[in-house]
């Protein structure tokens, strides 16, 4: 029998809601600190998508995005999450431009910080071109907020993970926290089969996906530094940790990340495989990587120490 | 072409060369002053390794020399391959866009040249990261091509050319982009291409980036601008 509602603190619900399976709406709930949440333009004001109905295809209300103001452990936080469930969580002109306004106000206030929690396969294909320009100007915007002293955190661990220019965008952010589930690319695997073959790319391996483009590889290269586990409590444990780890945006970072990226070429840019990375990194038994519970990953990961701090 | 292109650009001398697609050098500007070159050219996929060397020799030259930053852009897509994602090709071409937009709002204002093909991540990676997109009369820039999007829509090629003369919002090319917003003007192949550079660098638009407010002017994006500004302004009050 389950306990009722009332006896169940907002952080057991937290620990016990999946982030992956969550809607966009549910993982701000149980992410921000009980009915903390503002929004801005919510689905009552029905700004959608003045694209879609040239397809035939059903609008939604918030376009598949929200946005808004709440707060965490008592300080203020914005917030954007994207809801993977609508058109794959892809960017189109509505739903970009949200975020692009709520980076540009986090930009002018210059303290408070932001969180985007993904879950995006990229362009909206419907309006390709606006969605492209539109993830153009988050960048930016991203980038813009940062030079003026704003955290910038990437949450990702979304079904439809974080692809195509959403994979840029994180690449922008002062720092990630990643759940296994949460694959971070640019090409999917879908499109590099296409293009290249199935010989380049088998989409349908699942456990290639994974360790190509799934968390745990991208916590273990150090382009995420907190390495969630499917939960939203530990998503807002993560967000916490990062916003007390990232330091300010300047040229230093930039000449760090070179480094960072060119070292990475160097050390593993001849490796075929992940596993073969792993390996290279000093994981004795890196065949086993894929199945170890978070716990003993994380121990892991932390062992193994790549990190992008102060280096993106 | 590429050769054509930046004689045209650079009567008084440059050192800008092509190497396995990847574009690097300086030229001398006609007020005498010099300009760094970057690019990607012969329709040259933007992988980790292109990238790489892209950010790397912008980040050579930021700390050292001064003035404005022309990218010129023939690319590929962004490499799609296994070895790419492996090495985690996100993280590259963030990191040109980034170096890019801090150059432009740290006194190196960028000029991207689009001067024949690019889509998805590398056009994001360059094009799209410099303050003003200038296109060549010629230049095919497609987020994503018709085929491919038939595919994904499941609706015929006729029935998306159809559509796509309707609507710039999805259909690939110049002037679709333009009129979103992205393309700040497409410059002309009759004059010389060095007056042209020399009228924008003279007149050159603020770092603030505009181009949601042009897609509106132009008809194309007619949501972007307003619900970016509603956003804003309802996020400055709720602190």
């Amino acid at each position: 029998m389950t306990a009722p509602l009332k006896d169940v603190t907002p952080a057991e619900r937290a620990r016990s809601t999946s982030f992956y399976e969550a809607s966009a709406r549910t993982r701000l709930e149980l992410l921000l600190d009980a009915g903390s949440l503002i929004e801005f333009i919510g689905p009552e004001q029905r700004e959608v998508s003045p694209h879609l109905k040239i397809f035939d295809l059903p609008e939604q209300f918030d376009d598949g995005i929200v946005v808004g103001h709440g707060r965490l452990d008592g300080s203020p936080v914005f917030v954007a999450a994207q809801e993977g469930r609508f058109m794959g969580g892809a960017f189109g002109e509505v739903h970009g431009a949200k975020l692009t306004g709520l980076l540009r106000a986090a930009r002018e206030i210059g303290s408070i910080p932001v969180l985007i929690l993904f879950d995006t396969g990229g362009v909206r294909l419907q309006e390709a071109n606006a969605g492209e320009l539109a993830i153009a100007e988050i960048m930016r915007a991203v980038m813009e907020a940062r030079t003026a002293g704003v955290k910038v955190i990437g949450l990702i661990g979304g079904r439809s993970g974080c692809y195509g220019g959403g994979g840029l965008i994180a690449g922008c952010c002062s720092a990630l926290a990643v759940s296994e589930p949460g694959r971070i690319a640019v090409s999917g695997p879908e499109v590099i089969e296409t293009n290249r073959g199935v010989e380049e790319f088998d989409s349908r391996d699942r456990a290639l996906v994974w360790r190509t483009m799934g968390g745990k590889h991208r916590r273990l290269l150090g382009a995420a530094d907190v390495f969630a586990d499917d939960d939203v409590q530990d998503f807002r444990e993560a967000a916490l940790e990062l916003l007390g780890l990232v330091g300010p945006f300047g040229l230093d970072r930039l000449k760090a990340e070179q480094e960072r990226l060119a070292g990475r070429l160097r050390s593993f840019g001849a490796c075929g495989d992940a596993v073969d990375i792993w390996t290279a990194e000093g994981i004795a038994d890196a065949q086993a990587v894929p199945e170890m519970p978070a716990d003993q990953f994380i121990a892991l990961a932390n062992r193994i120490g790549r990190t992008s701090r102060d280096a993106r | 072409m590429l050769d054509e292109i930046i004689a045209s650009l650079f009567p008084d001398g440059h050192d800008v060369r092509c190497d396995k697609g990847v574009i690097h050098g300086s030229a001398t500007l006609r007020s005498g002053g010099r300009m760094l070159v970057l690019g990607i050219a012969d329709r040259t996929a933007l992988g980790v390794d292109e990238a790489i060397r892209l950010s790397g020799h912008l980040l050579d030259s930021i700390g050292r020399d001064s003035g404005a930053i022309l990218v010129l852009v023939d690319s590929d897509s962004q490499r799609m391959s296994k070895r790419d994602e492996l090495l985690g090709l996100n993280e590259f071409l963030a990191h040109l866009a980034k170096a890019l937009i801090h150059a432009d709002i740290n006194g190196h204002p960028t000029i991207g040249l689009l001067y024949g093909h690019s889509a998805a991540g590398a056009l994001l990676a360059t094009g799209l990261a410099t303050r003003v997109l200038i296109g060549l009369p010629g230049a095919d820039p497609a987020v994503m091509d018709l085929p491919s999007m038939a595919k994904v829509t499941k609706l015929s090629m006729e029935a998306l050319q159809e559509k796509a003369k309707s609507t710039p919002v999805f259909a690939p090319g110049l002037s679709n982009l333009a009129q979103m917003g992205a393309v700040h003007m497409t410059w002309s192949n009759a004059a010389s291409l060095a007056d042209q550079l020399e009228a924008l660098l003279a007149d050159m638009p603020t770092a603030q980036d505009r181009r949601d407010a042009f897609g509106k002017e132009r008809g194309g994006r007619l949501k972007a601008a307003e619900i970016a500004e509603r956003v804003r302004d309802l996020a400055l009050q709720v602190r």
